[in-house]
């Protein structure tokens, strides 16, 4: 199963190469990862999405605690939340497809921000379903180059899970 | 009062108690070096830097203070990653310091440049790469402070060439404050009552305790838990020492090369409770066969170790002392006499022996020692069958008086680690247990215990070959032994002697109770090579694959 993990870092050089190698050193397998300074500059938010069963995440979230580095680690897989990944795709855009294309763009509430002879380059934010569906609608146009930035997530309501009190721990 | 940075590390380190530092200069210390020519910490110049860190390490586990190393960049601080992965593995609180090239070279590989931080961050508690001299009095201060808390263990610090030149305003922190390092101490009270109430109830319960307990400084509560509750108490390789070895509720190590009847005892028992262990691959053999009737109560400072391994029924993360003290105060006296009848049934049955032939028994010779030497008598190993031979036969007494690599298994660990031992206390005596394959990784060591006018006293058992790969090679490669021949070896009494250190061989059994004796009563060191069987094997072992319920013996 797959599962979202909230995580709270000090922003201190090196503390993405403990976060992903320790990932990599014990074997569990990172589907996205996507960090950034959060509204404390000394810290930032990683929001990991991983694959494992209850037992491998049990550890992933207990040796990520072990990292002095690490502030907060919170599973918010099983909580209501708002996740969002940012999608660029430069797709083939000829005169013959540009209007589908476009047209397509406005279904998925998608951008185009810019534009060349043979190419359409277009924005589109929202879940991963919604961005896994932009990239295959456009997909049979010929997609040049693509780039996500992984999944970004916040807690819904006035929850946070921000450092307040102190790590959880068992 | 404005200092450079080296003063101020120098400084920080006095503060922080530090009177020894093991270590080897170069290049990128040398203002450090300048720093501690000025100190009245002693340093203690090694031959190799592998030697520094397990000196370190064996000083930190013999003292139970924090021990300290430090080496040049480059090639000085590669050398000590073999030992801090060994600290790192048996949780030995231990400061590392590293010298680096000067900031503004840092990454463009510069003369003697590895990137330390990077290397050593899989085998560190943590680590730090000091970028401003301002940050070495915090750096200082959590640096002992997370190596010597919670689950202890090596924490690095980098140390740029022009850092240590540059100068501040020295002011050393009183308190220490990290926001992601919090370490739980105290068991969860319910979790507690619930461990009360299975051992209440339990008939047939086993204590496994591990190196937790020392490192918690628990073995008090352990021993009084363990009367109060009547428990049969086994331990693991880190653990021994941690439980009085005369009392009858001991029933030795468990494990690969443990005893049958702890063995036994683990795979027959209703209730299981790990003290400061991490249930590791060569205490648990195959998981299936481990423990399979019981309850287990995992009591461990590392929240990580829980579940980890073994499933726990009753899971208490918390210091072992604070939790055992709690435990203690709940539990009233227990009996269990149908149960220690039955194990001192297998005690009969299926006792730790070996076969006599013509040859020095290595086994009955650390026996022998055990009865000679005091308990306060600290021993060292490197690894191989000498060290599991002590492990099974040699009769621990009190906590910190065994110095073994048990997590990583570092051969050459074993005479630094003495030598550790031997500055910390001066006045006790030292014993290196060792084989002729681990003693020659480290053996210049030797002319450090010299300079330093240490009264270690060796025993090296020689059998030309590296026999415990050998014992491997019997049991999993048909006997096809390869590359576990030492064709060679030294005369290691006249090695010894161009130490200027007196020693004797023995070849015949009848030699060995008066050697011993010559040997402690001998003022500074002595080396003893004892000639010992090249098939003598150590059993019993479990195979790979097998429970630990079953085992091959003699």
């Amino acid at each position: 199963m797959r599962h979202t993990l909230s995580v709270l870092v000090e922003n201190n050089p090196g503390v993405l190469a403990r976060v992903a190698g320790l990932f990599s050193r014990r074997g569990y397998n990172i589907d996205s990862l996507a960090v950034g300074r959060t509204e404390n500059p000394d810290i930032s938010r990683m929001t990991i999405v991983v694959e494992g069963d209850d037992r491998v995440l049990e550890q992933v979230v207990k040796q990520l605690r072990k990292l002095v580095d690490v502030i907060k680690v919170q599973d918010i897989t099983s909580e209501q939340y708002v996740s969002r990944e940012l999608l660029l795709l430069k797709v083939h855009a000829d005169s013959n497809t540009r209007g589908e294309i476009m047209q397509i763009v406005e279904i998925f509430r998608a951008r185009i921000v810019d534009i060349g002879p043979k190419t359409l380059t277009i924005e589109a934010t929202g879940d991963e379903d919604k961005i896994e569906a932009i990239e295959n609608a456009l997909r049979p146009f010929g997609i040049k180059e693509l780039v996500r930035t992984g999944k970004i997530a916040l807690l819904r309501g006035s929850r946070t899970s921000n450092i307040n009190g102190v790590k959880e721990e068992e | 009062m404005e200092i450079t940075g080296a003063q101020a590390l120098v400084k920080a380190l006095e503060i922080e108690g530090v009177t020894t530092i093991f270590g080897y200069p170069g290049g990128a210390v040398v203002p450090l070096y300048d720093a501690l020519s000025r100190s009245k910490i002693q340093h203690v110049l090694v031959r190799h830097e592998p030697g520094a860190i397990h000196a370190a390490n064996g000083y930190a586990r013999a003292s139970g203070k924090v021990g300290v190393c430090v080496a040049t960049s480059g090639p000085g601080a590669t050398n000590l990653v073999t030992g801090i992965a060994a600290a790192y593995m048996d949780s030995v609180p231990v400061v590392v310091i590293t010298g680096q090239v000067p900031t503004t070279m840092v990454g463009t590989d510069a003369f003697q440049e590895v990137d330390i931080t990077g290397i050593t961050m899989p085998i560190t508690k943590h680590n730090f790469l000091v970028k401003n001299p301002a940050d070495i009095p915090m750096v200082v201060k959590k640096a002992f402070y997370i190596a010597s808390t919670g689950r202890p263990g090596p924490v690095l610090i980098d140390l740029p060439k022009d850092v240590a030149a540059r100068t501040i305003d020295f002011k050393y922190p009183e308190k220490v404050e990290i926001r992601g390092y919090k370490p739980n101490l105290k068991g969860h009270p319910q979790k507690i009552a619930e461990a009360v109430k299975l051992i209440r109830e339990a008939q047939r319960p086993v204590i496994i305790a591990g190196g937790g307990v020392i490192a918690a400084n628990a073995s008090q509560e352990l021993y009084e838990f363990a009367v109060k509750a009547e428990i049969p108490v086994t331990n693991t390789l880190m653990g021994l020492t941690s439980f009085p070895q005369d009392s009858p509720l001991f029933l030795g190590m468990l494990g690969l090369h443990g005893t049958r009847y702890a063995n036994l005892a683990v795979t027959e028992c209703d209730v299981l409770i790990g003290l400061g262990v991490r249930f590791a691959d060569r205490v648990t053999g195959e998981l299936s066969g481990f423990a399979p009737k019981a309850k287990i109560i995992h009591i461990d400072v590392d929240p990580a170790e829980i579940g980890k391994n073994v499933r726990a029924d009753v899971p208490i993360v918390g210091d072992v002392k604070n939790v055992l003290q709690e435990m203690l105060k709940q539990i009233e006296p227990q009996k269990h006499a149908e149960w220690l009848s039955q194990i001192n049934t297998w005690k009969q049955e299926f006792p730790l022996k070996y076969e006599k032939d013509d040859f020095i028994k290595p086994q009955e010779t650390i026996k022998l020692l055990g009865e000679k030497t005091t308990a306060d008598t600290i021993i060292a190993t490197d690894v191989g069958q000498h060290q599991m031979w002590t492990a099974q036969f040699y009769p621990f007494k009190k906590p910190r008086t065994f110095l073994t690599s048990g997590g990583l298994g570092c051969m050459g660990y074993g005479l630094p680690a003495a030598i550790g031992a031997a500055v910390a206390f001066r006045d006790k005596q030292v014993i290196l247990i060792t084989g002729d394959g681990s003693f020659q990784m480290n053996m210049g060591e030797l002319a450090t215990a010299r300079e330093q006018n240490l009264s270690l006293k060796i025993i090296l058992f020689v059998n030309k070959k590296l026999g415990m790969v050998k014992q491997l090679q019997e049991y999993y490669a048909n006997k096809n032994y390869f590359g576990v021949d030492l064709g060679f070896v030294p005369d290691f009494v006249a090695l010894a002697h161009a130490y200027g250190i007196p020693g004797r061989k023995i070849t015949r059994p009848e030699e060995v109770d008066g050697a011993l004796n010559e040997m402690l009563a001998h003022k500074g060191m002595y080396l003893l090579e004892v000639e010992i069987s090249p098939e003598e094997k150590v059993l019993p072992m479990v195979l790979s694959g097998a429970p630990i319920g079953e085992a091959v013996d003699w």
